[in-house]
């Protein structure tokens, strides 16, 4: 059925064969390029000459192309968070929480009042459709069975995005396409160059959309905040090195630690901003029996056997996990201890992950919930041990 | 023209001529000759050459009269950028002392003593292409008050004897409010005599006898596109006695300020636009006065949290009530209705309007299309809540009652429609 779309355009490929897709289909299609950083961008969706590549391929589709300025909210709710929990140590998903608070808030809401019926992007992700199992519809008193939409990863393994689109509601889900989704970037190009879609070629950005390849994350950061320098130490204490800014490490990053070359690789495993400390250790240290996590959230209620379970309480079950954006998966299950703090326990142990990230269950194909990763408790066998299933 | 196209056209409603003007009748006829057969250039030695010098000449003089400067004083150039940029350049950049590159982040406000100085110094409303110079200059910015009129005593202050270079315009872009430019002038007679008095007079031709008004400045810029002529031509009025660095350089044209072949058809277009302008400015006045009026009144009856700017209002007015009567619009040309609607943004607004063929604008727009966030409404004290719903509604000479009652049909849903959706 043809509805109103409001499609974000970044200027790139994928987002102008989704507009191309939907004119096509015959819906009523306006192009939408969302202006969110002011300063220097060299990979990102909003330099001028993005919004040029996107006004043109409408142009070129013959829809009418928007800009919104959402620049005040993405300072607000996406950079200035970022600088901050860089501060606090951790390493924050930008393009989650501009995915959260602007694309799929902001834009939305815009899209409601001015009266479209979906908002539609680029992203490599499908939107699929799962039995809910028997639930009373609102306002009826009887229970009817029902289908809810889910995240599913993109066709193409390589491009999907399904990871920093994981806090998606179902609510959102309903007023969501994701045509690009269902085919392989391959096809997507093919799809641009048969419309002559100037982007065809163009190359993807992957990279965060306000910071430049030629200053970097660290130099970004140095110019917004102090950096403290620091001393690299082993799990025993031995200094090995030292930083410019402890706040600028990672977890699980190898290079700028300042060590000596040759030997067993080294991994940042853990940062102490308050002691201006980073202690490295060796592949096998990273490894972690539970990876703790914090703000858990699921799409709906799990699907599958545990839908008569309460949503905010654990899944008794082995769930694919993802930890980065482009990263494998690995099965864990999602637990709580005893005083209420939330684990992924692995099936096998695993590296632990950066404070701060995004860690998504998937079951399948289809994104059940998300997480993000919490700074490691002190862990002793005693609280190990006390880790089980709550029930 | 498809059916199709003739039927949207019908149901356009433009009211962004503060943003440009439809090129009038006078302006076309004018240019066509020198596409046509005239085609020469000026700057030639041969009499097809000297033609089209004439041409020029022939309009320089005609805007001389109608601007109240000497011939001699016209700086012919590609608009009121590159106007005001060789203004501030030009005279203030020879006396700046400090170094291209300055401040980065806005001009200085008026209370902050840093690296900035005195010599430079402009309202804190003027149009990017006096504030990005000034601000790479190192200037600082006068504040203007709640109504948008330039603080006279902040200025007073801030000028000194080391003051090189002020700028003031004449009517602002985004409110419509004309700006005391003889008290400007006579603050600085006395706190700053060595200060040269540039203003952009680029939103006051169709509404204002400039000649009079621009009286004080010695640099004064002008565009073509904002009182029905073409786009792309413009001047600078450099009186004579200051001192001007040109920043195109060339050949030689306009006595060594300006190098470039001359714009032939647009500089003749630019004359017979400011004369047909000039003719009919005190009817057009009363009759789009009338018209921002209604609009204005309307709007603020109809719609509830609504504040008109630039405006005083003299008395209680009950909603649904005429408030014509209670409403001094004195500061502002007739052509300029700003409104800011609380609880809206302008973005969506000016999109529903758009659906409904009004089309209109809220502040200025930046490179990428993007409307930014209003410097003008920030420095008459509104704050984001509110400045977020502005809407410029700028009438022109050829704005009909029809245009209007369209408006009027349009504006209070659209506003309604999305205060529904926000609550």
């Amino acid at each position: 059925m043809a509805s109103k779309v409001m499609v974000a355009m970044s200027g790139g490929v994928d987002s102008s064969v989704a507009a191309a897709l939907l004119a096509e289909a015959g819906h009523e299609v306006i192009g939408v390029t969302m202006k969110l950083w002011g300063g220097a961008s060299d990979t990102g969706c909003c330099s001028v000459s993005d919004v040029d590549d996107a006004r043109r391929v409408c142009d070129h589709l013959g829809i009418e192309h928007h800009v919104f300025n959402f620049g005040e909210e993405f300072n607000e709710k996406v950079v200035a968070p970022y600088v901050a929990h860089h501060k606090a140590g951790f390493t924050p998903n930008p393009c989650v929480d501009c995915n959260r608070h602007i694309k799929f808030d902001r834009l939305l809401k815009r899209a409601d009042a001015l009266g479209f019926d979906a908002v539609a992007t680029g992203h490599h992700a499908r939107i699929v459709r799962v039995a809910g199992g028997l639930r009373s519809a609102e306002g009826t008193a009887g229970a009817g069975f029902v289908t809810m939409p889910r995240l599913a990863r993109g066709v193409d393994a390589a491009k999907d995005q399904s990871y920093v689109l994981w806090m998606l509601s179902e609510t959102q889900l309903e007023r969501l396409l994701l045509p690009v989704g269902e085919m392989n970037k391959q096809q997507v190009r093919e799809v641009a160059e048969r419309l002559g879609i100037r982007t065809a070629q163009k190359p993807d950005s992957q990279d965060v959309c306000f910071i430049t390849k030629s200053q970097g994350r660290r130099r970004f950061l140095e110019s917004r905040m102090e950096a403290t320098p620091g001393q690299v130490v082993t799990k025993d204490g031995a200094e090995v090195g030292s930083v410019p800014g402890v706040e600028f490490v990672t977890i699980g990053q190898r290079r700028w630690l300042g060590l000596e070359g040759g030997g067993e690789p080294m991994f940042a495993l853990d940062v102490d901003i308050a002691e201006a400390k980073v202690v490295v250790g060796s592949h096998n240290d990273r490894l972690v029996e539970a990876q703790p996590i914090t703000a858990v959230e699921w799409v709906g209620e799990p699907v599958g056997e545990a839908v008569d379970e309460l949503i905010d309480e654990p899944v008794e079950r082995s769930l694919s996990v993802q930890c980065r954006s482009h990263g494998q998966v690995s099965e864990g299950r999602v637990v709580c201890d005893e005083v209420g703090n939330n684990y992924i326990l692995w099936n096998e142990p695993q590296p632990r992950v950066a404070p701060g990230q995004s860690i998504v269950f998937y079951e399948g194909d289809i994104v059940v919930g998300g997480a993000t990763a919490s700074r490691s408790k002190k862990q002793t066998a005693g609280n190990i041990a006390a880790i089980g299933v709550a029930q | 023209m498809t059916v199709d196209d003739e039927v949207t056209n019908l149901c356009e409603t433009y009211l962004d001529n503060a943003a440009t003007t439809p090129m009038c009748p006078e302006a076309i006829e004018a240019m066509r000759p020198f596409y046509d057969g005239a085609y020469a250039n000026p700057s030639g030695a041969h009499r097809m050459a000297r033609d089209a010098m004439r041409a020029v000449n022939d309009a320089r003089d005609l805007l001389a009269e109608l601007w109240g400067a000497e011939p001699g004083e016209i700086v012919f150039c590609s608009g009121a950028t590159e106007a005001d940029n060789l203004a501030v350049f030009g005279v203030a950049g020879g006396t700046a002392s400090s170094t291209v590159g300055g401040t980065s982040g806005g001009v200085a406000g008026g209370t902050s003593r840093d690296n900035t100085s005195n010599q430079i110094l402009c309202s804190a409303i003027e149009h990017p292409a006096v504030l990005a110079p000034v601000e790479r200059l190192g200037g600082r910015a006068v504040g203007v008050d709640s109504l948008g009129v330039l603080d006279l005593d902040e200025l007073a202050e801030m000028s000194d004897e080391n003051t090189a270079f002020v700028s003031v315009m004449l009517v602002n872009n985004e409110s419509g409010v004309i700006q005391p430019l003889a008290e400007v002038a006579e603050v600085l007679a006395e706190c700053a005599p060595q200060a040269v008095l540039h203003t952009d007079a680029v939103q006051a031709m169709s509404w204002l006898d400039v000649a009079e008004l621009a009286g004080p400045a010695q640099l004064v810029s002008f565009s073509a596109h904002k009182f029905g002529g073409p786009k792309g031509v413009g001047a600078l009025i450099v009186r004579d006695g200051v001192k001007l660095q040109p920043l195109v350089l060339g050949g030689g044209q306009e006595r060594d300020r300006r190098g470039g072949t001359h714009n032939v058809a647009g500089i003749v277009a630019m004359a017979a636009a400011a004369a047909a302008t000039s003719a009919n400015r005190e009817t057009t006045v009363a009759r789009v006065a009338k018209l921002r009026d209604r609009l204005a009144d309307y709007l603020k009856a109809t719609v509830p949290d609504v504040v008109e700017t630039g405006v005083t209002e003299t008395g209680v007015t009950e909603i649904g009530a005429a408030a014509a009567s209670t409403t001094d619009r004195s500061r502002k040309i007739a052509g300029s209705c700003h409104l800011c609607f609380g609880g809206v943004e302008s973005e969506e607004l000016l999109f529903l309007l758009e659906r409904e063929g009004v089309f209109a604008s809220a502040a200025s727009s930046c490179a990428s299309g993007a409307f930014e966030p209003s410097h003008v409404l920030a420095a008459m004290g509104y704050n984001r809540n509110l400045d977020k719903g502005s809407l410029r509604l700028s009438l022109g000479s050829t704005t009909t009652e029809a245009d209007i009652d369209r408006a009027c049909s349009v504006i209070p849903n659209a506003v309604a429609q999305l205060r529904r959706a926000a609550a």
